[in-house]
């Protein structure tokens, strides 16, 4: 969870005036540098799991059906890749969550700009996208199978639904909260429409837009998820049923760790790009 | 936003690149302009009436000229600039600027609000090139900003964010950030609020020597007598009458004299003392 706290932490010492933020600063410059202390606590946890469950399939204290040891989940991928099935598992998923997250984040940003700078659209859309969020995620695989068939259409339409949300909210509801007085400043000096959403309200939105791409960027695989188990014959989701059906304990577990992985990921990127715009539009 | 450009855009040609510019001045007119919020909370469904902030503001600026508004606070001296500026409309009379009147964000007009309201993610150059006329070129743009920051003594502060600066640096921004736009009308909220006494001195000399170089027409809310009779041609005098809703205009001073005006002279003594006693006229019938 540190990550959720660091753009706190930035904002607070942005916040700061910059005498007290050097103070600061220099007095975290600790012995040894902060950047190594997160990776090696980072790291720590898992490897304690990772060592305990060693210890446990060491022990046998389950069967080897129940709880693979992790060697054997390691030759379970060194399997598949060897067979280049788990590239390819690897790639299709996370093109189908690249794809869906753009798609479902664009639509997103777009109505969330259109509701949050109109209250009359707010009206409009505001309680059909309401309802919409709260149908459960799941009920919408029947109906796109039916309607997009099993193809690519019916996840990345999933997927979409999913990463819009997050942007939706988190875009209009910052727009609605830029400070009126730099909007009124600014179409003093004659800003209106497109000029004036770039040059004030977008800049005032990026943080929280960010962080609305972050929530989305979580959701989009677990749709992803839910789309490939129940209907797909590839990508990492289809691995998980596979294997539940074959009773691969192994696979499961190497699915589910590189799942942790893609997303710990893709959510580290964007935590970068995060830091760097609470730096530069704050 | 419609923006209501007034078919003036011609006679106020002036290329960016002259610095000291040849700009335009124009006439400003208030004619009977009042403005009543309505109140926001009803009474058990039933509306309570709107609350009149200012009412029967009668005024006619000449082209060039500087008008002090003095006023308590509250009185509406922003609400009558924001006017002025088209971002607000007056719910009676109307204000004409050049004989036109105003209606949406007008572009002749630049504002420096009473707060400095610069963009935080803008370094202050940033921020005062918001400022400029759109249809600036690129290098005149740069030019001309590093020339009015110079003016407001922030040259060593053009790369700094607004939160790095003070809120008097910030305020000098902000004025800095109007003059940029060149206007035919400038409106000023209390300029020079949040400055202490020397660099306020400085400032008011400052906008002197822009106002010789470049005469505008200025409007000028402040609260400082002594800075009205420093500036103005003429100084406004807002107030409400006694049983009265709503301020008003409750005198209108010529102030004598050649700017820059001698700050110890007897008749500008006699002058302040009206004020200032024109200031607690709330209490007194006059
Ligand atoms: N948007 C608004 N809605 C409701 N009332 C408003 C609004 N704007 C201003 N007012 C009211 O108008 C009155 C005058 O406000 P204004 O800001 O013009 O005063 P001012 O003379 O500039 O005061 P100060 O010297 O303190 O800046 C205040 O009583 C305020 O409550
Ligand atoms: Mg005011």
């Amino acid at each position: 969870m540190t990550d959720r706290t660091a753009p706190a932490r930035a904002r607070v010492l942005a916040a700061m005036p910059l005498t007290r933020r050097r103070a600061v600063e220099t007095r975290r410059r600790p012995l040894i540098p902060r950047r190594l202390v997160r990776i090696v606590g980072g790291a720590a946890l898992p490897f304690a799991i990772l060592a305990a469950w060693q210890l446990t399939t060491s022990l046998r204290l389950f069967t080897i059906a129940q709880l693979p040891s992790p060697w054997m989940v390691l030759g379970a991928g060194v399997e598949l890749i060897q067979r280049g099935l788990l590239g390819q598992y690897v790639a299709i998923s996370s093109q189908r969550v690249l794809v869906g997250f753009a798609v479902g984040a664009s639509l997103g940003l777009a109505l969330g700009a259109t509701t949050g700078l109109a209250r009359a659209w707010d009206v409009f859309f505001g309680s059909t996208l309401g309802a919409i969020r709260a149908v459960p995620s799941l009920a919408w695989v029947p109906l796109l199978i039916l309607w997009l068939k099993i193809g690519e259409e019916s996840k990345i339409t999933l997927i979409a639904i999913g990463a819009f949300f997050p942007v939706y909210t988190t875009v209009s509801a910052a727009l609605r909260h830029v400070d009126r007085q730099l909007v009124e400043a600014g179409r003093a000096f004659g800003l209106h429409g497109a000029r004036l959403f770039t040059t004030v309200q977008l800049p005032a939105v990026l943080p929280s837009v960010i962080s609305g791409l972050r929530l989305a960027l979580a959701q989009s695989w677990l749709f992803l998820v839910a789309a490939e188990l129940i209907a797909s014959s590839t990508g990492l989701g289809f691995l998980l049923v596979d294997s539940q059906n074959n009773g691969r304990v192994d696979r499961i577990l190497l699915a589910i760790i590189l799942l942790a992985v893609l997303g710990k990921t893709t959510d580290a990127l964007l935590g970068v790009f995060e830091k760097w715009a609470i730096r530069r539009w704050t | 936003m419609p923006l209501a450009i007034v078919p003036d855009d011609s006679s106020r040609s002036r290329p960016p690149t002259q610095a000291p510019l040849t700009n335009t001045k124009y006439e400003v007119e208030f004619v009977a302009v009042g403005r009543a919020f309505a109140s926001e909370r009803r009474r058990h469904g039933a509306p309570v009436s709107g609350h009149l902030v200012v009412r029967d503001i009668s005024l006619s600026i000449a082209p060039g000229e500087v008008v002090a508004i003095l006023g308590a606070s509250g009185c509406g001296k922003s609400t009558l600039l924001r006017i002025a500026a088209g971002l607000d409309s007056p719910s009676a009379g109307v204000v004409r600027i050049d004989g036109s009147p105003v209606a949406g964000v007008d572009a002749r007009c630049a504002v420096a609000f009473q707060e400095p309201r610069l963009l935080p993610w803008r370094t202050l150059a940033g921020n005062v090139g918001l400022g400029l006329p759109r249809e600036s070129r690129r290098q005149d743009a740069a030019l001309r900003v590093a020339e009015l920051l110079d003016l407001v003594e922030l040259t060593a502060f053009a790369n700094h964010r607004p939160r790095e600066v003070s809120g008097g640096m910030a305020q000098r921004t902000s004025l800095a950030r109007a003059l940029a736009r060149n206007p035919g009308v400038l409106l000023l909220d209390e300029p020079f609020g949040s400055l202490d006494a020397l660099t306020r001195l400085k400032m008011q000399d400052l906008l002197l020597d822009v106002h010789a170089a470049a005469p505008t027409t200025v409007l000028l809310v402040t609260h400082d007598v002594d800075e009205a009779l420093q500036l103005a041609d003429r100084v406004v005098l807002l107030g409400t009458e006694p049983g009265r809703e709503g301020a008003t205009i409750r005198e209108v001073l010529g102030v004598p004299g050649q700017r820059p005006r001698d700050r110890g002279s007897a008749e500008l003594a006699e002058l302040r003392a009206t004020l200032l006693a024109g200031l607690g006229i709330d209490r007194h019938t006059h």
